[in-house]
């Protein structure tokens, strides 16, 4: 790690008027420390967020829910609110990395966690979204990484709370010194990899995340996320499965289909959706909709399994949301 | 019983019947055998001055109940100072330079830079590397630094004032290499035309934790081999044989991953080089250090006061130790050098891959009438990859053939790891044994109960028979109809006798009753502190956490360097010996005072009496005021097993509960009961602690661990701890362990080792079994991961006949 200075920032307005000269926000700096551990990331400028108390906490407003970007992981899985009403977000929380983890991660650093495709993470290999040409992934070793939608960069999105608050239709408050605040929904908050292999998101290096907004779910929505790794803990995805369904007794009128590890950006599956969309919720078609998210499924060479393992957290995640199967065990502790 | 047994620590076995020096002996008579099952006396002749027999554990104090661990409490507070918290004046802070490439010639080092960084004090460039092979002709390779053969081989290292300043320089450190063309990946490297990691023949050699090739091996390309057994005519038996199973199994390369890393502090002082070392061996880090610098024995001290693990790659002082005492000498100060993690995964070993072709023969009884094994391995630009030891000594065999094969790949060379070769092996010759008994319709307890007639053993099968667990078990495989599948599967596991016969023990006793131990042993965290404070309680009657334990230091007597589960079963007798020595004199010493002749006194539940009854007991502790001097001490080095011709193997038997997710592809271990024997249980807590521990070492191999190098570029891409994966809280079962308590008569305490029979052998059989028993399907490669186990599940399944 190279050598850095730290400013300590206690409100919001110092910490934009910190951000310039390529100084970089740490949060929890979960993910930070260890890009700057790898060599991955060099800043000589951090600026701390962590303690700027009005960005931390979550508060229910007429429309939904506020969640100041330094609420921790651990804070929203336990946040009653949200066990109940925004029950995937809890879940995506509280199954994401490790206890310890979770208490030290924030929900903006969370989203902003950059990708953990291993030739990313490792100073030894310049690739493409580190600005240079090559993919080292496709004829390397890639049984982690992304099966669709992957263009030029099949590294997966790493972030389970992304996948919960895609399905939950949430926005980003993003807020710079220039410009002010302004607000854009998840599914436009991250680029494709090849809309601009450089760039993972719209946000700008003088721009600070400081609160996710979540509209209130319809009434009759029952959710569910369920991750499966390797390991059951400390841990990413390699498969995963944000279910939010809105029931009409015992019809699912709107579905929503989310997954993280299949694809270099958070992704919905319309082709999911639309095989629940209509129809009551059964082991039927909840499989069906399993199968159905993996049309244009491309495997890599050594990530075929993974066609085969969405279906199955699919199906799993959306008998979880409808009541019809317990947690599953095989789902990450 | 198969006795051909293959030694992967000859150097740490002496023949101990050739090292028998004492001349006057007595016959004694032993407990032998299992109390409960198979105990009995039996006669020994043993040296005159060997201290009286010990009776079973009921019947002792404080040898084999399981105290608080003596260092428990420094360890859990923090007080323990382990290597990478020495702090010495003036100390200057290491880092090394590492190959960024996988093979190439080193064309220039340029360290100007480095030198010039602020705060730099020296730079060492290496020109001898320790650890990997090295060419019998070393004139094939013309080249002013060593060779490099795999990315993250040590180049060079700064020592500078702080830790940053030493990173920032090293980063600084200019590299020109001439790339070489290389291969990673162990099966093109047996290809006719793949590029060869040595231009010639090339041999590792072991360390005190075995490792290393044997002598006398071809090499072809890459491949250094086979190293071939023959015991009986294989053939004939495959001829005799009713059936053949015939596998194909493969293992992956799982890399020590000690929770310390390798590290060390060298201070050279002109009269004296001292090092405080993260080792397994204090002797062998003196004994490197001594040699490579030569440098007189006596002027090399070598301290380990805690120890964060080592699991058979901390022997020697290897490249960081040489490197650090390097820098010291140059720059006149104490230099601290701990591997990062990265450096962990890379340079300093690994447990070597397999890729085995196992056929047993078998009559319709499950007698086998031949075994033979093909063995491909690497290990890296080491050797060290064979696995033929269960195939071998696990059970009895009208005919045997093995040959072992070591695959040179530009990777990191392996070192000893945990029972060399035998989770590999054991992983493929208890599955097939496994298949064996479906293939004859046999029970799995009673076919091994033919072929296996070690009586431990034996009795260990009983006691899994009669277990709740494997009564559980369905014996028809995929029995459970939904997709999440639960199955119970077994596996045996076998360790040998291996002994230090290097090593001893001093025990003072002082006027004011207090009692101390000192030896050169270290405690790598098995906790050899707490047994030898139990030796000095059972002896004087003073509780164990009462007992000074001076250990991990050589200014103490030499120690047995810790490897092939040699400790307890070296030491212990040694330092019993000299407790019962001390002991002696201290009655010698307080005779006088008591009016007594010293014959007529003797020392037990810690009270001096008189045989004669001359007096009442008094207390050891009022008796010691009374002693003639202010202290007595005796030091006794370890005499040779009594009767080294019965030579024991430890091991267990172990089962595992699975519960297989046929559609996710997961599998959860979770219960594992494992039942082990290790001679006398000194300590059952702590050898509970080990073989939990092996369990789950075992765990973490079969299901997560992998070192991955990319194929294209020749580097590991998870030399880390989260995508390196290993078993977490969330992946440990419920482990039972029941001990096998089993006397042997061969020493003063009768103890034997548990390391390497741990868990570790049996774990991944034991799954692979569970998850047969659970799904009908067999995984014969690990690790089993969700991809690998979908894979085999979608495999249409070949019938019976067509096997
Ligand atoms: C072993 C392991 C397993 C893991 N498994 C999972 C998992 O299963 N699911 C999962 O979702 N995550 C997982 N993680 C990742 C972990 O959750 C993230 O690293 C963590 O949430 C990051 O949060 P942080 O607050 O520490 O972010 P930081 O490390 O502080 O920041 C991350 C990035 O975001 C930027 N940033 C942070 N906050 C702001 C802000 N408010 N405004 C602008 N920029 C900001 C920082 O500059 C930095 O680039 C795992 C991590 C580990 C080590
Ligand atoms: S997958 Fe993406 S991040 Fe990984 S090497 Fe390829 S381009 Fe780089």
């Amino acid at each position: 790690m190279n050598s850095f200075t730290l400013a300590d920032c206690s409100t919001v307005e110092a910490a934009l008027s910190q951000l310039k000269d390529g100084a970089i926000v740490k949060a929890g700096g979960v993910d930070l420390l260890d890009r700057m551990k790898n060599g991955t990331d060099t800043p000589t400028r951090l600026v701390n967020i962590r303690n700027i108390s009005t960005l931390r906490g979550i508060h229910s407003t007429p429309q939904g829910l506020t969640i100041g970007a330094l609420t921790t992981l651990a804070e929203v899985a336990d946040d009653p609110t949200i066990r109940t009403q925004y029950t995937l977000l809890a879940d995506a929380c509280g199954h994401a990395a490790t206890p310890h983890i979770r208490n030290m991660a924030t929900l903006g650093g969370n989203l902003l966690q950059q990708l953990q495709c291993w030739y990313y993470r490792s100073a030894e290999f310049q690739c493409l979204r580190k600005g240079k040409e090559l993919c080292f992934a496709f004829s390397g070793l890639n049984q982690y990484h992304a099966i669709m939608d992957y263009g030029g960069c099949p590294s997966v999105a790493p972030s389970s709370g992304a996948v919960a608050l895609l399905a939950l239709d949430a926005s980003v408050e993003l807020t710079s010194a220039a410009k002010g605040k302004r607000i854009v929904t998840i599914r436009d908050f991250y680029l494709q990899p090849d809309a601009n292999p450089h760039r993972f998101h719209v946000m700008a290096a003088d721009e600070l995340l400081t609160a996710i907004h979540i509209p209130k779910p319809a009434p009759g929505t029952r959710s569910a996320y369920q991750k499966y790794g390797e390991k059951e803990s400390h841990d990413w995805a390699i498969a995963d499965a944000g279910i939010l369904l809105e029931m009409d007794s015992n019809l699912c009128r709107r579905a929503v289909v989310a997954m993280g590890a299949a694809s270099p950006v958070v992704r919905r599956s319309h082709e999911a959706e639309a095989a629940l969309t209509g129809k009551p919720i059964t082991h039927e078609t909840a499989r069906a909709a399993g199968q159905a998210s993996m049309t244009g499924a491309m495997p890599l060479s050594m990530n075929a399994y993974k066609v085969q393992l969405f279906p199955v957290a699919i199906y799993r995640t959306i008998l979880l949301a409808a009541g019809q199967m317990d947690r599953d065990p095989s789902a990450a502790g | 019983m198969a006795t051909h047994t293959t030694n992967p620590y000859s150097d740490a076995i002496l023949s101990a019947a050739a090292d028998a020096t004492e001349t006057t002996t007595k016959t004694v008579s032993m407990p032998i055998g299992i109390p409960g099952y198979t105990l009995h006396e039996e006669k020994r002749t043993v040296p005159t001055s060997e201290p009286p027999v010990l009776p079973v554990n009921k019947d002792l104090d404080y040898i084999g109940k399981s105290p608080e661990r003596w260092d428990g409490n420094a360890k859990v507070t923090g007080r323990a100072r382990y290597t990478a918290d020495v702090q010495l004046p003036g100390m200057l802070y290491a880092r090394f330079v590492n190959a960024s490439i996988p093979h190439g010639k080193i064309l220039s080092i340029d360290t100007s830079a480095a030198e010039s960084h602020p705060g730099v004090k020296g730079v060492h460039v290496i020109e001898l590397l320790l650890g990997a092979a090295v060419l019998h002709d070393p004139s094939l390779e013309r080249s002013k630094y060593p060779i490099v053969r795999y990315a993250g081989q040590p180049i060079a290292a700064v020592a500078a004032t702080t830790p940053q300043a030493a990173e920032e320089a090293a980063a600084k450190v200019r590299v020109k290499y001439e790339a070489l063309p290389f291969v990673v990946d162990a099966d093109l490297a047996r290809e006719p035309n793949a590029p060869l990691v040595f231009p010639g023949a090339a041999d590792q050699a072991g360390t005190a934790g075995g490792g290393g090739s044997a002598s006398g091996i071809p090499q072809t390309g890459n491949v250094h081999g086979p190293s071939v057994r023959k015991h009986g005519d294989a053939e004939q038996g495959f001829k005799d044989a009713d059936v053949i199973v015939d596998a194909r199994y493969t293992t992956q390369v799982q890399t020590h991953s000690a929770l310390e890393t390798h590290g060390v502090v060298a201070d050279w002082k002109p009269e004296l080089l001292t090092v405080y070392a993260s080792t397994q061996g204090t002797a062998s880090v003196r004994e490197e250090l001594a040699g490579f610098f030569r440098l007189p024995k006596s002027q090399v001290r070598v301290i380990t006061e805690f120890m964060g693990g080592g699991f058979g790659a901390k022997f020697g002082a290897g490249n960081p130790g040489v490197v650090a005492a390097e820098l010291s000498r140059k720059t006149g100060a104490p230099v601290h050098l701990m591997l990062n993690r990265e450096e962990e995964h890379l340079s300093v070993g690994n447990r070597p891959s397999s890729d085995q072709r196992l056929r047993i023969g078998a009559k319709k009884d499950g007698t086998i009438t031949a075994i033979q094994l093909i063995s491909y391995g690497t290990a890296g630009c080491g050797t060290g990859a064979g696995c033929a030891g269960p195939a071998t000594n696990l059970y009895k065999w009208a005919s045997l053939h093995t040959e072992e094969n070591d695959v040179f790949i530009n990777a990191g060379p392996a070192a000893a790891f945990r029972a060399p070769g035998h989770p590999q092996g054991a992983f493929a010759l208890e599955q097939s044994i496994d298949e064996l008994a479906a293939r004859l319709n046999l029970d799995l307890l009673d076919l091994r109960d033919r072929i296996d007639e070690n009586p431990v053993r034996r009795v260990q099968r009983q006691i899994i028979r009669e277990s709740a667990l494997w009564k559980s078990r369905n014996p028809r495989p995929n029995a459970d109809p939904g997709p999440i599948k639960r199955g119970v599967g077994l596996s045996q596991s076998v360790w040998y006798r291996h002994l230090s016969m290097n090593c001893g023990a001093e025990v003072r006793v002082h006027k004011d009753g207090s009692v101390e131990v000192l030896s050169a042993v270290q405690d790598i965290g098995s906790g050899i502190k707490t047994v030898l404070a139990q030796i000095l309680a059972e002896q004087f009657g003073v509780p164990p956490g009462k007992v000074s334990v001076k250990i991990g230091d050589t200014n103490y007597p030499v120690g047995p360097n810790s490897g092939g589960s040699v400790t307890t079963a070296s030491l212990t007798p040694a330092v019993r010996d000299a407790a019962w020595q001390a002991a002696q004199k201290f009655l010698a010493s307080v005779a006088p005072a008591l009016g007594a002749a010293p014959a007529d006194l003797t020392l037990t539940g810690g009270m001096v009496r008189s045989v004669s009854g001359k007096f009442q007991p008094v207390p050891f502790r009022t008796a010691a005021a009374k002693m003639n001097t202010d202290e007595v001490s005796a030091q006794a080095k370890r005499i040779p097993d009594y009767d080294p011709s019965k030579y024991d193997t430890y091991g267990g038997v172990d089962i595992a509960e699975v519960s297989v997710d046929t559609e996710a592809g997961r599998i959860h271990v979770k219960r594992v009961l494992a039942v082990h024997d290790c001679g006398r249980p000194m300590n059952p807590a702590q050898i509970i602690s080990q073989i939990n521990g092996g369990v789950i070492q075992g765990i973490s191999y079969t299901l997560f661990e992998h070192r991955l190098l990319d194929p294209n570029y020749g580097i590991m891409v998870n030399s880390n701890l989260d995508k390196y994966k290993i078993a977490g809280s969330y992946e440990v079962p419920q482990i039972e362990v029941q001990l096998t308590e089993s006397y042997i008569g061969q020493s003063s305490t009768d103890a034997s080792g548990i390391g390497e029979a741990a868990g570790i052998i049996s774990a991944a059989a034991a799954i692979g079994n569970a998850v047969y028993n659970a799904t009908g399907v067999r995984i014969r490669q690990l690790p089993m991961t969700p991809a690998v186990v979908l894979a085999a599940l979608n495999q249409p399944q070949p019938s019976m006949e067509s096997l």
